[in-house]
């Protein structure tokens, strides 16, 4: 309810009040909805850190009043930076963060006479893509040169594809996150195509010049551009959210937000709900986190019904706005005058692009499971929604419970373990799954281990740290500290019988009603039995001992 | 070693000058008359080649052309002449050439030194390249490193690449010597040098008159004896316009043959670099050690390439009709009316020497023709708008000093650019426009369809097809400066090749007189896509029984005196 409270009135602030005191104050206030931490951290490490279950606010769905009757159609940009080992038409490698400009080559500056030579990692990630988003695939296609000025551009174009994308009519299915209300979607993709990045501007401080850095210029890009399917800001973040999934899951990107691997546009019109026709698009840019496109979709989608409903529909023009983070709102950043003129013509530098079908085959056969499948296979194996959507969220997660599973554990004990502890201690050592010393076959080993009574339940979580921290086999490390569980009645006895010995006085106030004190008994035992005794066998044994004796 | 062995093959052409004289003096043109004439063949053609020609210039009795390259070769190796001898005489000659011709942009000063280290290779013996002491001019928009490459153009003013274009490297591995930098019009764009932001170049044959373009330096050069070899490049006719202008060999390879790596684009569906020589041989040569597959260039063909020449034959060894069974088409749309009587005589001049040769001659019709020309200046254009727009004055050339971003690209580009560029921006960028570009470029292409496919099927029927280099000879220095439908319009003989992407070779067939003046005029030869081979055999053949083979300009003789 506070959500959607804080919504309404950042949304009306923006609108009614000028202070920028006002501003401020109900800016930090809008912070409070940003839910969508989970998805937000552009690493598994940091995802782990905020299980998509922390915040749940049933209401975030609830349309303000202000959307009533007001319907808003989206759709997204989405640039996707491959992880190849070189850039896209030339030698040159891109590591993000290098000292700037020593990641470049006489291709990649565009000096005179240079030319471009198609990389063709390239193709071989775009047809990953292609078919992991169930896209037709155009046996032959072309690059084209888009056309414009600016200076992180060496070229004066940028090598893209135009009419003949490599990939087209495709779609994605996601699960929108339980604390938004949860459900499946499938949304629609238009096309997905190659292109390269242009360089970046570095602004000083000082106002009267720009600098440029042409590392980035020419690394390769996969544009994917989505059906104008999405109706709320929650879908929106989740379509990018699961786009980050795919490719980290293919492997052809890391997809990192913040380091703008993964950058999304999103256009957002709203019409009244009924029409047909589409409403006026505006187009929001700098959304560098899922959370994010959320908030910019929704304060978009307000700011927008409000002038529909307030008869002021002429004020919501074709334009580009910017999500300003500070103010949690969009502003706008150019209005369009008319269609920008790329002037786009075949790219006579490189030839067409020509796939094969053995080549595509060989691609599909190689695919990995794609998070959509990985999550229906969870279900299948019984997993509560909220589990599928934890450890499918992240690969190397997926890959260690997988493996584990593949050892015939048992697959709820393997996902609590992961979702529990092991998660835990990555939250709190800000480590990801892939840096912890224990191995998806020594939890497995763990787990059995428990189940067959060979060590208790409170042991294992105890080994389980020492084996997280340093590694090890669990077999190594009960042998080690001689953790076997005691399941000898015999044995079990004799300390039992010492300590009712040892405490008369307790057993005296058991007898006299106080049965509580049970508790204590099985304690002492345990410490007895340096925590080896068979919980179950020591309760009968102890039970049977304070009972039967009068 | 290989290369070697394979130039002392008897059946090599061995077109050189008898005598050890010569070889001391390789630099003197004309050849002096040899002290016995060669054992000639008669030939069963009229021996009126030169018919254009008036009667009262006699022509003294010349030795076809010989390959300048081989014969340095064969005196460097026999030690009977040094590299730096060679290069100091060259460049005495450049020197003295160039007030009066102004084919370069920049001369080496690093000749010398290579020579000297050639020098010292061959003391060692060891193995030296097929060009090695061979002075190579470069056409100023190929990138040498080390040197400056404008292209022609002020907004490249002092711009030094810092790479060698891969066609200049094989060169270099070559033993080649980069001379200097040729001129030319400003990015390509022009047909007589003129449009040069620098310099216009004089035609050594008549220094009023233009040595042709774009790639009038590389032809002026090789014409007047300023460098062996030279390259140049062809995007719509200028290798082979200007080796018509100028007397010489000129070849423009199939596209895809010679790396396009280094040459700055002007339109890059079309651009190819090719060669200038003072024979068949020389290009053929230059052009085995340009061409091949190159990793920096996507539209470079992985076909083999054929050693050129090792298939050339001695005139001494052709029988009556070394080219018996061949079929040559003569293109009738060239030799119609707009194109100079003299051209066209020389031309039939050329077709009646091939029949001789054995060859059958018909005349092929090609419908599409006069549209190549429209289509090629759409296309061109259209290319070029956007291979221009990297020159913005951001990362190198010429930038003008602005306030404002849109103010430093406008004012570096309308500072650099020339009006002829300019004037080609603007209608490529006009071509490619939203809504205009159907109507135009779109066409164009269509047209670029129909033209290669009507070459292919005339190519079917004719295993060569020949025309007219340009439809006239050179022309005076300002006559066509301002009127650029006129200039355009020069280019009908060449465009279509370049849109069908073949390979053409010009070789010197006759002359026509202007005046006092006489002036060379090349016959085209157009081959199928990668067949050089054969085109340069039949040149070979063709020029070392023509009659009237000496095309050394009279500024040539004048400096070597």
């Amino acid at each position: 309810m506070a959500s959607t409270l804080c919504r309404v009135i950042q949304f009306h602030t923006h609108h009614f009040f000028s202070s920028p005191a006002v501003l401020f104050r109900r800016n930090k206030a809008g912070m409070m909805y940003c839910t969508m931490k989970s998805t937000q951290s552009p690493d598994a490490t940091r995802e782990l850190k905020m299980p998509q279950a922390k915040v749940a606010p049933d209401n975030y769905r609830k349309l303000d009043k202000v959307t009533e009757g007001f319907e808003a159609v989206i759709g997204l940009e989405t640039h996707v930076q491959l992880n190849t080992v070189t850039k896209a038409f030339c030698s040159c490698p891109y590591s993000y963060g290098s000292q700037p400009n020593t990641n470049i080559c006489p291709v990649c500056m565009g000096l005179p006479g240079a030319l471009p030579v198609l990389n063709a990692k390239v193709i071989e990630c775009a047809v990953k893509l292609g078919l992991a988003l169930n896209c037709k695939l155009a046996f032959a296609s072309k690059f084209d040169r888009k056309q414009y000025f600016y200076p992180d551009l060496p070229k004066g174009y940028q090598i893209s594809q135009f009419d003949i994308p490599i990939a087209t009519g495709g779609y994605i299915d996601v699960d929108l996150p339980l604390e938004f209300g949860g459900g499946h979607r499938r949304f629609g993709i238009t096309r997905a195509h190659m292109e390269e990045d242009a360089g970046k501007l570095l602004h000083t401080g000082n106002s009267s010049f720009s600098q440029v850095d042409l590392n980035r210029a020419g690394v390769p890009l996969l544009e994917i551009v989505s059906e104008p399917d999405m109706r709320t800001g929650v879908e929106a973040a989740e379509y990018a959210a699961e786009i980050q999934r795919l490719v980290r899951y293919l492997g052809i990107s890391n997809g990192n937000m913040q380091e703008g691997s993964l950058r999304c546009d999103v256009n957002v019109s709203v019409r009244p709900i009924g029409q047909l026709e589409f409403g006026t698009k505006v187009e929001v840019k700098n959304l560098n986190a899922f959370s994010a496109i959320g908030r910019a979709v929704d304060y978009e989608i307000s700011r927008q019904s409000l002038l529909y409903s307030k008869g002021q529909g002429d004020e919501v023009v074709q334009e580009t706005r910017l999500w300003d983070e500070g103010s949690q709102k969009t502003v706008t950043m150019r209005k369009k005058e008319g269609l920008a003129d790329y002037r786009y013509f075949p790219e006579p530098d490189l030839p067409e692009v020509i796939l094969t079908e053995g080549y595509v085959e060989k691609i599909r056969q190689s695919l990995p499971e794609i998070p959509e499948a990985k999550r229906r296979r969870y279900e299948e194996m019984g997993l509560g929604m909220q589990d599928v959507l934890f450890l499918a969220n992240d690969i190397s997660v997926a890959n260690f419970f997988d493996t584990t599973v593949a050892k015939g554990v048992d697959v709820k004990l393997a996902a609590n373990w992961i979702m529990g502890d092991i998660a835990a201690y990555m939250k709190d050592e800000k480590v990801s799954i892939g840096e912890i010393k224990l191995t998806p076959d020594e939890l497995a080993e763990l787990i059995k281990s428990i189940k067959d009574g060979t060590i208790s339940g409170k042991i294992g979580k105890e080994i389980l740290f020492e084996l997280i921290a340093k590694g090890g086999t669990v077999k190594g490390l009960i042998k080690e500290k001689d953790l076997v569980q005691i399941t000898d009645a015999g044995e079990i006895e004799k300390m039992v019988d010492q300590v009712i010995s040892e405490n008369p006085k307790q057993v005296e106030q058991y007898r006299g009603g106080r049965t509580k004190l049970q508790g204590f008994f099985a304690g002492q035992v345990m410490k007895m039995s340096k925590g080896k005794a068979n919980p179950a066998i020591l309760n009968s044994i102890l039970l049977e001992k304070l009972n039967s004796s009068s | 070693m290989g290369s070697t062995t394979r130039f002392q093959s008897p059946r090599l052409i061995v077109v050189v000058l008898p005598s050890r004289r010569r070889l001391l003096h390789p630099l003197r043109f004309p050849p002096p008359p040899p002290p016995a004439k060669p054992h000639r063949r008669t030939f069963h053609f009229t021996p009126t080649l030169c018919f254009s020609q008036p009667q009262t210039q006699t022509q003294t009795p010349t030795q076809p052309p010989h390959s300048q390259i081989l014969s340095i070769r064969r005196s460097l190796l026999s030690r009977s002449v040094t590299a730096l001898d060679l290069a100091e005489s060259h460049l005495a000659r450049l020197n003295l050439a160039e007030p009066r011709l102004r084919s370069f942009l920049h001369v080496s000063d690093s000749v010398l030194r290579e020579a000297r280290e050639i020098d010292e290779k061959i003391h060692r013996n060891e193995e030296t390249g097929l060009l090695a002491g061979v002075l190579v001019g470069v056409k100023d928009n190929i990138c040498a490193i080390n040197m400056p490459a404008t292209a022609g153009s002020k907004l490249l003013q002092g711009y030094f690449p810092p790479f060698d274009a891969t066609a200049v490297k094989k060169v270099k591995q070559s033993g080649g010597i980069v001379v200097g930098k040729t001129n030319m019009d400003e990015f390509g764009m022009g047909s007589t040098t003129e449009r040069s932001s620098y310099q216009v170049t004089a035609n050594p044959w008549d220094t009023s008159r233009v040595p042709g373009g774009s790639s009038g330096g590389s032809a002026a050069a090789v014409s007047a004896g300023q460098c062996v070899v030279s390259l140049g490049s062809d995007t719509g006719g200028s290798v082979r316009q200007p080796a018509s202008f100028c007397g010489v060999v000129g070849l423009k390879p199939t596209y895809g043959r010679v790396s396009r790596y280094g040459l700055m684009a002007y339109a890059s569906s079309l651009d190819v670099i090719g060669c200038f020589g003072t024979s068949v041989a020389d290009a053929a040569i230059l052009l085995h050690a340009i061409s091949g597959h190159d990793k920096l260039d996507a539209t470079c063909s992985k076909l083999d390439v054929p050693d050129f020449t090792a298939q050339f034959m001695s005139a001494s060894l052709l029988d009556s009709q070394p080219l018996k069974g061949l079929k040559i088409g003569l293109i009738r749309e060239t030799v119609n009316d707009g194109v100079d009587t003299g051209v066209i005589s020389s031309i039939q001049g050329a077709a009646l020497h091939m029949e001789a040769l054995g060859c059958t001659v018909t005349e092929v019709s090609l419908p599409s023709f006069s549209l190549g020309l429209p289509a090629y200046y759409i296309l061109a254009s259209s290319e070029s708008s956007s291979n221009l727009s990297r020159y913005d004055g951001v990362r190198y050339g010429n930038r003008a000093a602005a306030e404002e971003l849109s103010n430093l690209y406008g004012d570096s580009r309308a500072q650099g650019f020339g009006p002829e560029v300019k004037m080609r921006i603007m209608m490529g960028t006009y071509a490619l426009s939203a809504g205009y570009y159907d109507a135009y470029y779109k066409r164009a292409q269509q047209v670029r369809t129909l033209v290669q496919k009507s070459f292919k099927s005339a190519l079917a029927e004719n295993d060569i097809l020949i025309s007219p280099a340009a439809p006239s000879a050179a022309y005076k220095i300002g006559e066509k400066k301002n009127d650029p439908l006129a200039m355009y319009a020069g280019d009908i003989m060449t465009v279509n090749v370049n849109l069908a992407g073949l390979p053409a070779l010009v070789v010197p067939c006759g002359f026509v007189n202007q005046g006092k003046t006489r002036l060379p005029v090349g016959v085209q030869m157009i081959g199928a896509a990668f067949d050089e081979d054969k085109l340069l055999r039949i040149g070979h053949i063709f020029e070392q029984t023509l009659q009237c083979s000496n095309f050394a300009p009279p500024l040539a003789d004048s400096i070597s005196s």
